[in-house]
């Protein structure tokens, strides 16, 4: 009898649910809200934020609700929080996720519900090959690109040695990895630093200026590349050995950065200044919804990933049921990104051109990111091999 | 060999700036008995006030002074607003009081000055690298924060050995009761103590920000740091906290700066450079166990109760 009650219960349960779930598409928004590194979790909504006024605040003609969840930068927590917005909250899909180990660490609890899972950012080397799943895309890229093309860029400039520092965790050592899949000249040493406490690099531009080496490389993203440069330039290094970049230069860290980042190059797949109409309208109308504020690459990656729930919700006509045809859909990449037009590769991470980026004075006499050159075109991560989708 | 200087000088650095932050700490918890988690808060605000009043003045100096005093202000006016009140406490009663102080800082500043944290750059001429012997140079405000830490360890050594408020001080951490007794206005005394502390931690806070960044919670690792350093050298001990920061300090930076090449001479390149970082974090974790069991009462112990 009891049993009988349970399962007419659950059925009951199982019935209404499609019902609920397709009145309004519900979004999990997983980022980092509190703490040093919030700004960047801000920026990320701000730009979904924004996206979502452009679709109209509808997809399909439903409406939309997101529910922001904060990880605190920290992989338990994330985790904590996908499976709460999996198993109590049954949204339909999960978009954010700045840092890799928080990523790696919520990525089965969404994998295992077949809940579509979309990296706004993190883009660690497992994801694009034997953890790639189908229901997993990336509006950013695999760790490994960006600094890679760096490391093209160094070749160009006829560099022949380089000193890498970078934090240890998950992102760092892809990021390291990175340049030295490109780079040819001699890597004369690799540093690794605690993540994310420590703050203070003296050992470490110790270590590089007495290596003699002809370049230094590093990762440091949000206010931890404040923090290196202030310490490179007050070193007195930034005369001496040229710095090259990957995410630690942003328009997030550049008004704390000033002039310590005049002159130092960075790559990356999306600038403020890349010439198309949906760009142009990004970046003009998030400087009026946000006074004061510049979009980043993090904004434009979560603005993308609305853009491309909404090209699946629209495509099966709202029937959110129908994952296999949303994941098709998805994989056409069918919607105009702000970084111009991409594929996506058999493992769901994009396949796409990399720009070298300067720091200038704009119009309004405010330090700026520009880009320079295209420093690769289509580039697809080196993993995808290792994914068993084909 | 010019490396090892090097790298110790920036232990050295290291050391005597979480010294400051120690001595402020280690008197408050030595002599009026008080745990301060908020400690790491007073940092903040130097960090804060430093950089808000550097931006004002237009110049360095003037707006660190300022701003060291708003933070010995400020730290009076939290003894007397808040804190004397929870002196007579249970240690988790203050632990949560000061908890919540951290919490309530956190988010006024957050209220007061944005979520995006500051920048407080330095004057050219300290941003200069400066030839210490030849071959060596060595950044000119991490000379200065030595220098300016050293003068701060001595006037307290002077303070606390050879004036009438010292002897006061180390009377009261020897017995609180006792000095009460004798009529001596011990409330007063506590709020000095503890405005000293703060315009200490202050100091740290604002000697750290052009190095770091200005930001929320930038109190909060640190503190722990600072914790172990009253530990290892002893509660109430000004001179265990400046022999124990010193120690942390060049154990941390030559740990950071030699373990990776030692390991990868047992490691594969790839393990030594993953398991070095973690291990050199761990290693003044390692010496606070050794000396609580060696010593627990630190290395140099204030007098007995």
């Amino acid at each position: 009898m009891k049993k009988a009650f349970w399962l007419a219960g659950a059925m009951a349960l199982a019935l209404a649910q499609p019902a609920t779930a397709a009145d309004s598409v519900k979004i999990g928004f997983v980022s980092t809200f509190s703490g040093p590194t919030a700004v960047i979790g801000n920026d990320m909504r701000n730009s979904f934020e924004l996206a979502l006024d452009h679709l109209g605040r509808k997809i399909d003609g439903k409406p939309v609700e997101v529910i922001y969840e904060d990880d605190q930068q920290k992989p338990d927590v994330g985790k904590q929080k996908t499976e709460k917005l999996v198993q109590s909250d049954k949204v339909d899909f999960i978009v954010g996720y700045i840092w890799s180990n928080v990523l790696l660490a919520s990525l089965k609890t969404a994998v295992d519900s077949k809940t579509f899972l979309i990296s706004a950012n993190a883009g660690p080397s497992q994801l694009a090959g034997e953890l790639c799943s189908p229901y997993v895309f990336s509006t950013s890229w695999q760790n490994d690109q960006t600094p890679a093309a760096m490391g093209l860029y160094m070749n160009q400039k006829g560099v022949k040695s380089v000193f890498l520092i970078g934090p240890n965790y998950a992102a760092g050592k892809d990021m390291l990895a990175g340049v030295k899949s490109t780079f040819k000249g001699e890597v004369v040493g690799e540093e690794y630093t605690v993540w994310p406490s420590q703050l203070d690099f003296s050992a470490e531009l110790t270590k590089a200026r007495n290596s003699k080496a002809e370049s230094i490389f590093v990762f440091y993203p949000g206010a931890a590349g404040v923090q290196f440069l202030n310490q490179y330039a007050q070193a007195g290094i930034k005369a001496q050995i040229p710095l090259y970049t990957a995410f630690t230069v942003d328009e997030l860290s550049l008004p704390l950065q000033k002039d310590n980042a005049i002159g130092i190059p960075g790559a990356q797949e999306w600038v403020n200044d890349l010439p198309n109409a949906e760009n142009k309208k990004f970046v003009e109308d998030y400087r009026k919804k946000y006074p004061g504020l510049r979009p980043t690459y993090y904004g434009a990656q979560a603005y993308d990933a609305a853009q491309l729930i909404n090209s699946a919700v629209v495509a099966v006509k709202g029937d959110l049921t129908k994952k296999d045809a949303m994941k098709a859909e998805m994989e056409k990449a069918n919607f105009k990104s702000l970084r111009g037009p991409f594929k996506y590769g058999n493992n769901h991470i994009p396949i796409q051109n990399f720009y070298l980026q300067d720091v200038v004075k704009d119009a309004d006499g405010q330090l700026s990111l520009k880009t320079v050159a295209t420093i690769v075109k289509d580039d697809q991560d080196k993993f995808h091999d290792k994914c068993s989708m084909k | 060999m010019y490396l090892v200087v090097e790298q110790l000088l920036n232990g050295l650095q290291f050391g005597l700036l979480l010294f400051l932050l120690a001595a402020g700490l280690t008197l408050v918890f030595g002599i009026m008995d008080f745990v301060n988690l908020a400690h790491g808060s007073l940092y903040m605000m130097g960090a804060y006030f430093a950089a808000t009043f550097v931006a004002w003045t237009g110049s360095f100096v003037l707006g660190a002074l300022i701003a060291l005093g708003a933070t010995l202000l400020l730290g009076i006016a939290l003894e007397y607003v808040a804190l004397r009140h929870l002196y007579g406490r249970d240690h988790l009663d203050q632990v949560l009081a000061t908890f919540g102080l951290i919490l309530f800082f956190n988010d006024a500043v957050r209220l007061i000055w944005g979520p995006a944290g500051l920048a407080l750059p330095l004057p050219a001429w300290l941003t200069v690298p400066v030839q210490i012997i030849p071959g060596v140079y060595y950044p000119a405000y991490r000379l200065m924060i030595i220098a300016v830490a050293l003068a701060v360890a001595a006037m307290l050594y002077l303070v606390v050995m050879r004036t009438r408020i010292g002897m006061l001080i180390r009377a009261g951490a020897s017995n609180r009761e006792m000095i009460g007794a004798l009529g001596i206005n011990i409330k007063l005394l506590f709020t000095l103590v503890f405005g000293l502390g703060a315009a200490l931690a202050g100091l740290a806070g604002l000697m750290q920000a052009p190095i770091l960044t200005v930001q929320i919670g930038m109190g909060e690792n640190i503190l722990i740091l600072a914790f172990v350093i009253i530990v290892i050298g002893g509660i109430g001990s000004i001179r265990g906290a400046f022999m124990a920061a010193i120690f942390v300090g060049i154990i941390d930076t030559m740990g950071r700066a030699f373990l990776p090449d030692l390991l990868r001479k047992v490691l594969s390149g790839a393990a030594a450079s993953t398991a070095a970082p973690a291990l050199s974090s761990m290693l003044i974790y390692l010496l606070m166990a050794i000396i609580l069991v060696l010593r627990p009462e630190g290395l140099f112990p204030a007098a007995k109760r």
